[in-house]
């Protein structure tokens, strides 16, 4: 079950450390839930990772844990060595539901992360600025979120994340609510801007074809409650790469149904050992 | 349904009803024993009742040739704006408060529901007895029920912060005081805006009901005194010049509205 460690991961730091990390919610009836149970995963530094596992497996919980949202119950979490506490201040976060302050204009939006860290603001707008071009939104700047469309507005939310150069990205199906035409065109965008400088990411999804396509490293969560990581597969697959082309590459045929069979049968099983307790 | 036929058929509402009460309060119409009428010919809306819309037309006319009105007028709208402003005020410092902390909410609340629920007609005889018959008593009035529109606004604002828009400029590292600012600030102002009407509206009544129940000036003291000696023409004039002063300052509002709240989408703010 230990997380296999992969060619990235010997080559550099390690970005992300959960070891041994479980988490359990209390209820409101006294009761406790077990989000995710045993899980130990590390992300080296510059290494892109997916989790996949079915919707409500715990996947966006780990996510929070390494982004300190929650502490971990049981375990630790580590982030270049040093254990977290409180905030991971060190990432940048994409949330699935709507985050940008539905008050501030996109450019304000993406501005906002330098000017509470006291960059002044014309030079902060300026960045912004750039930003916004960088993903195709320049002249969007002065639009409020609701005047975008679903894609613009994750294409903010991630220009809004990256500005701060967060060392690491942490990702919670980002690109889950939009249609799959927009799917691959942030996917090939959200690897182009990854592939500039490449930081540690840890992407959460549901789709296993996104996860195989976009990362270095897929790994699979059993179903919910008391989640834990049930595989761990290197991708093969050349980079840089098109989404749209390296769906048709034999290897990502072969991984695809390779971990399909392993999700199906584990998440199976995790479904009987789990509906016994 | 475009503008134009829109205005046309909101104007062609008030002449019809005007017409009809014209009709009815000039001319008599016969054969009306069987419905109980003493005479066989009589009006149906008897002017000493209903007035005529020619006497209101040139009460009103009269009023603003002589220049009377306008001091009334002024008062009612001095009162109305102290009432919003310091009622806002109140409510935007105190709905934050107990929004950001639970337990000084938590203690006051039963008592804050109290207060609310209390029809504040039945203040205005302690408010006058405790702020005279002068100005402050209507703004006390006014105030007691703008606070609490702003109050239960600005609190559910505070609340009803998106918990991804927090937990993201959490994540984006902003301090207690940045979220305040940035997050809850607006968030509680746009709460607050969105009830703007009814806050505004409110003023106006405060002041206009305190005028009523005792006062020397403002247009509630203008129907008052009108309504003491069966001078109907007066009371309805006072209830036009209410009725158009009350629309003109929420044409103000909506204006305003329309500048301040850009970044929300038009189905929202059609809310209330």
């Amino acid at each position: 079950m230990a997380a296999a460690t992969s060619a990235a991961a010997a080559a550099g730091a390690t970005a992300v450390s959960l070891a041994d990390v479980s988490v359990t919610f209390r209820l409101a009836d006294g009761g406790a839930y077990t989000a995710v149970e045993r899980a130990t995963l590390d992300v080296a530094d510059g290494e892109f990772v997916a989790i996949v596992g079915p919707t409500g497996c715990g996947k966006s919980t780990l996510l929070n844990v390494a982004a300190g949202l929650i502490g971990p119950s049981h375990g630790t979490a580590t982030c270049f060595g040093k254990g977290l506490t409180g905030l991971n201040r060190l990432s940048g976060y994409l949330f699935q539901a709507e985050a940008l302050f539905p008050w501030k204009t996109a450019l304000e939006n993406v501005a906002i992360g330098l000017e509470i860290a006291g960059t002044p603001k014309t030079d902060a707008r300026a960045r912004a600025e750039k930003w916004l071009t960088r993903v195709g939104l320049s002249g969007f700047g002065d639009r409020y979120p609701h005047m975008l469309s679903g894609g613009q507005r994750k294409r903010v939310g991630l220009t809004q994340v990256l500005i701060r150069d967060p060392k690491i990205l942490l990702m919670d199906e980002p690109f889950g609510p939009l249609d799959a035409q927009t799917r691959q065109i942030m996917g090939n965008l959200l690897l182009d801007l990854w592939s500039a400088d490449r930081k540690a990411v840890l992407f959460v999804t549901h789709d296993l074809e996104e996860a195989i396509a976009l990362s270095d490293r897929v790994v699979i969560m059993s179903a919910g409650p008391a989640a834990r990581i049930i595989g761990n597969w290197t991708v093969p697959l050349s980079r840089p790469r098109d989404i749209g082309e390296v769906k048709l590459d034999p290897a990502f045929h072969r991984l695809h149904r390779e971990i399909w069979e392993a999700l199906k049968d584990e998440v199976m099983k995790g479904y009987q050992q789990t509906g016994g307790g | 349904m475009s503008r134009a036929t829109l205005l046309t058929l909101q104007i062609l509402v008030a002449v019809v009803c005007i017409a009809f009460w014209h009709v009815f309060a000039k001319y008599p119409i016969c054969g009306l024993s069987w419905l109980g009428f003493e005479k066989d010919c009589a009006t149906l809306l008897p002017p000493f009742f209903f007035s005529t819309p020619g006497d209101v037309a040139s009460r009103v006319v009269k009023w603003f040739v002589e220049g009377t009105i306008w001091k009334h007028l002024w008062i009612t709208l001095v009162e109305a704006i102290l009432a919003f402003v310091i009622g806002s005020l109140g409510g935007v410092l105190i709905g934050f408060w107990f929004a950001r902390k639970p337990t000084i909410n938590a203690i006051f609340d039963p008592y804050v529901k109290m207060i609310n629920a209390l029809p504040r007609v039945v203040l205005a005889p302690i408010f006058a007895l405790w702020f005279g018959l002068g100005i402050a008593s209507k703004v006390a009035l006014g105030v007691t029920l703008v606070f609490f529109i702003v109050f239960f606004n600005v609190y559910q604002g505070v609340k009803e912060v998106s918990p991804t828009v927090l937990a993201n400029a959490r994540m984006l590292g902003m301090t207690e005081r940045q979220l305040m600012r940035h997050v809850y600030w607006p968030s509680a102002l746009s709460w607050m805006f969105s009830s703007l009407h009814t806050s505004v509206g409110f003023a106006v009544v405060g002041a206009v009901v305190g005028e009523y129940l005792g006062s020397a000036a403002g247009l509630g003291y203008i129907i008052q005194q009108a309504e003491g000696v069966f001078d109907v023409a007066g009371v309805f004039a006072g209830m036009f010049v209410l009725a158009v002063f009350v629309i003109v300052i929420d044409m103000a509002v909506t204006a305003i509205e329309k500048r301040l709240l850009v970044w929300r989408p038009v189905a929202a703010t059609d809310a209330r």
